[in-house]
């Protein structure tokens, strides 16, 4: 039995005239204990997902259960036992970060200091700033304060919506470190974010795309799924060059991506027709490279 | 948009049209103690009149003290024993207008009108007569001897600042937490929603309770307006229309997401009405039928009377029991809509 069970869940906004499909039949499932990502672009469908997860919001159709009770039935026993973290930063303002604790300790009938040692590692870096007004805090911090407000009562599933967005590379670093100790606290943790790079720190990753999902997988499953050979290609004229490699016949797909072009190739490229497709260009370096999540997502979203 | 285009055409219908301090048709007590041709003939003067229907069935001075108590007439015309008599005998007669000045400019409006009839008649009677008959009128002002117009407006102020704290600062204060979404992980936590809802109105039930205070002390001791009634009979009026206006704003707030609406809706939709239907600026009775009838939906309006009874009349719970029975019915009605409708989900 899954920690969080969700099957082929159907939501919509909208009248019938501008109907807008948020998740469009979604269905996985997520072992105990597994630290789970969402990955997917803004619209893709992510908060609506975590908010039916949560109870926040019912959906048209399909069932999802969260530590083996109904999101819907069991609304009042799911509240008591999940932590959840809304992508926007949402807790007040005008308290200050000891009372904002306290507050949500309270709320939840129970006290900092009982769960003090799961909170320990990450309130102890804001503990300095413990008097400071939560809407003075910067992003990470609040990020971390958010995180030990969500984790006070000890839930056994944790829920961050975009945990990462809009903080620095530092933070988010260390905040993915955090979502790995928790996890060895027992915690089920389901995390959503729009960066592919983060997708490879998760146990298993679900790349969705317009309300479906794509692919669910282990980070290097969904590497190992692509089976297509990947070049990465830069020349003096990047822009030119982009045309070109998209004219080729031997090149599937190509993309800008950082410092080169990704080029997805067919099975069996012959590397002298694509250097064919290639000689106007100046000092073209061409070199073999590994996909990573953000290709695969690329290649999915293709099909 | 709507409101914005359609509130001045409805503002200037019903400043223009319907709130007047006009009097029109207002019903009056006629007491007459000698029952004789002019008496008879002043009385069918005032009924005659567009300002008065008269009713006559007032046998004593205390019938006229019910009837002003019942609020269902504002002026009494009194006319002496032997009336008729006094007029052609001694060339002059005595009438005495009381008035309910609790609330003052009705009853200078109401008393000029009916001293104006009453010397037209005097002057009608006199026409061709070497000794002219005088009638003197005598006034009394009930409940406001002074016509202070303190007295009036005290309670008025009172219902409007206790509707606009507790409904809109209630309303602003719960669509805030949505706006910031801290409503988002108060849902997502063992919190009743019931609880939520109550910790937000407390502090405004106090906060009004103070308000009240200050109001109270400022027009005993500055204002020099002494409160009649039984204070705590007033106090508990009070905390009762400030429940009902917290759950006025509640259930404002369970309709709306930005504190810009809740907002807009408080002062149009609950400000405005306040002043306007109370009774407090525009006497109700003068007011056309429909209006009349949406008086009766304004909570203030009620609170209003009651303050107005108790403060000022003097008057104990068995004037106002009618009142506060009605608001009560407002609040548990608004209290169960806005259970029924607070979302104990996002949407």
């Amino acid at each position: 039995m899954g920690s969080v069970v969700v099957n082929n869940i159907v939501k919509t906004y909208g009248t019938k005239k501008a109907q807008v499909t948020a998740l469009n039949g979604i269905s996985f499932e997520v072992a105990p204990g597994e630290l789970f990502g969402i990955i997917g672009p803004d619209g893709a469908g992510k908060t609506s997902l975590f908010r039916i997860l949560t109870t926040l919001m019912l959906a048209d159709k399909g069932e999802a259960s969260v530590d083996g009770y109904d999101v819907v039935k069991d609304l009042k026993a799911i509240r008591k036992r999940v932590g959840y973290m809304p992508g926007r930063f949402s807790l007040y303002q005008d308290l200050t970060v000891a009372e904002n604790l306290e507050f949500f300790a309270t709320i939840f009938n129970t006290s900092i200091e009982e769960n003090y040692d799961l909170i320990k590692d990450i309130y102890s870096q804001i503990e300095p700033f413990k008097n400071r007004r939560a809407g003075k805090l910067s992003g990470g911090m609040k990020q971390k304060l958010a995180l030990s407000c969500a984790l006070i009562h000890y839930p056994s599933v944790l829920f961050l919506d975009e945990p990462t967005t809009g903080v620095d590379a530092v933070s988010r670093k260390e905040f993915w470190e955090m979502l790995r100790r928790l996890k060895e606290k027992g915690i089920t943790i389901l995390v959503s974010t729009p960066y592919m790079d983060e997708a490879s720190l998760c146990d298993r990753v679900a790349l969705m795309q317009e309300g479906k999902l794509m692919s669910v997988n282990t980070p290097s499953g969904i590497v190992e799924q692509f089976g297509k050979p990947l070049l990465a290609v830069r020349s003096g004229n990047m822009l030119q060059l982009l045309r070109d490699l998209k004219q080729c016949r031997e090149v599937e797909d190509a993309y800008p991506f950082g410092e080169y072009h990704h080029a997805v190739m067919k099975k069996d490229f012959s590397q002298q027709e694509l250097e064919a497709c290639l000689k106007n260009h100046p000092g073209v370096t061409i070199k073999a490279i590994q996909p990573d999540i953000e290709d695969c997502f690329m290649d999915l979203m293709k099909n | 948009m709507f409101i914005l285009l359609g509130m001045p055409i409805v503002e200037i219908i019903i400043f223009g049209f319907a709130l007047t301090n006009e009097v029109k048709n207002s019903k009056i007590a006629v007491f007459d103690q000698s029952a004789d041709q002019a008496s008879v003939a002043i009385t069918q003067e005032l009924n005659a009149s567009r300002y008065f229907d008269v009713v006559k069935d007032i046998h004593s001075y205390s019938d006229i003290d019910a009837a002003f108590r019942k609020g269902t007439m504002k002026l009494a015309v009194v006319f002496p024993k032997n009336f008729h008599e006094d007029l052609l005998h001694l060339n002059k007669a005595q009438v005495q207008l009381i008035a309910d000045a609790s609330d003052p400019n009705v009853a200078t409006t109401l008393t000029n009108y009916a001293t104006a009839i009453i010397l037209d008649y005097q002057d009608r009677i006199t026409q061709g007569r070497e000794v002219p008959y005088t009638i003197k009128t005598e006034q009394r002002m009930l409940y406001n001897p002074q016509l202070k117009g303190a007295y009036s407006f005290v309670p008025g102020v009172m219902a409007m600042v206790l509707m606009l704290i507790c409904t809109m600062m209630t309303a602003v204060t719960i669509v805030k937490e949505k706006e910031t979404g801290t409503m988002e992980i108060m849902l997502v936590s063992p919190l009743q929603p019931f609880k939520i809802i109550v910790a937000k109105a407390v502090p405004y039930l106090l906060l009004s309770l103070i308000n009240i205070a200050s109001i109270l002390l400022l027009s005993t001791f500055v204002l020099g307006v002494p409160i009649q009634g039984n204070l705590l009979l007033l106090i508990g009026e009070g905390v009762l229309f400030i429940i009902t206006c917290l759950t006025l704003g509640l259930l404002i707030s369970t309709s709306t997401d930005s504190q810009q609406t809740a907002m807009f809706i408080s002062l149009t939709g609950m400000f405005l009405p306040t002043v306007m239907l109370s009774g407090f600026m525009f006497p109700i009775e003068n007011m056309p039928r429909f209006l009349q009838i949406i008086s009766n939906i304004v909570p203030a309006r009620w609170f209003y009377s009651i303050v107005k009874d108790v403060m000022i009349k003097g008057l104990g719970f068995t004037a106002v029991w009618k009142e506060t029975l009605i608001l009560v019915g407002m609040t548990l009605a608004l209290l169960a809509l806005s259970i029924k409708k607070f979302k104990i989900r996002l949407a």
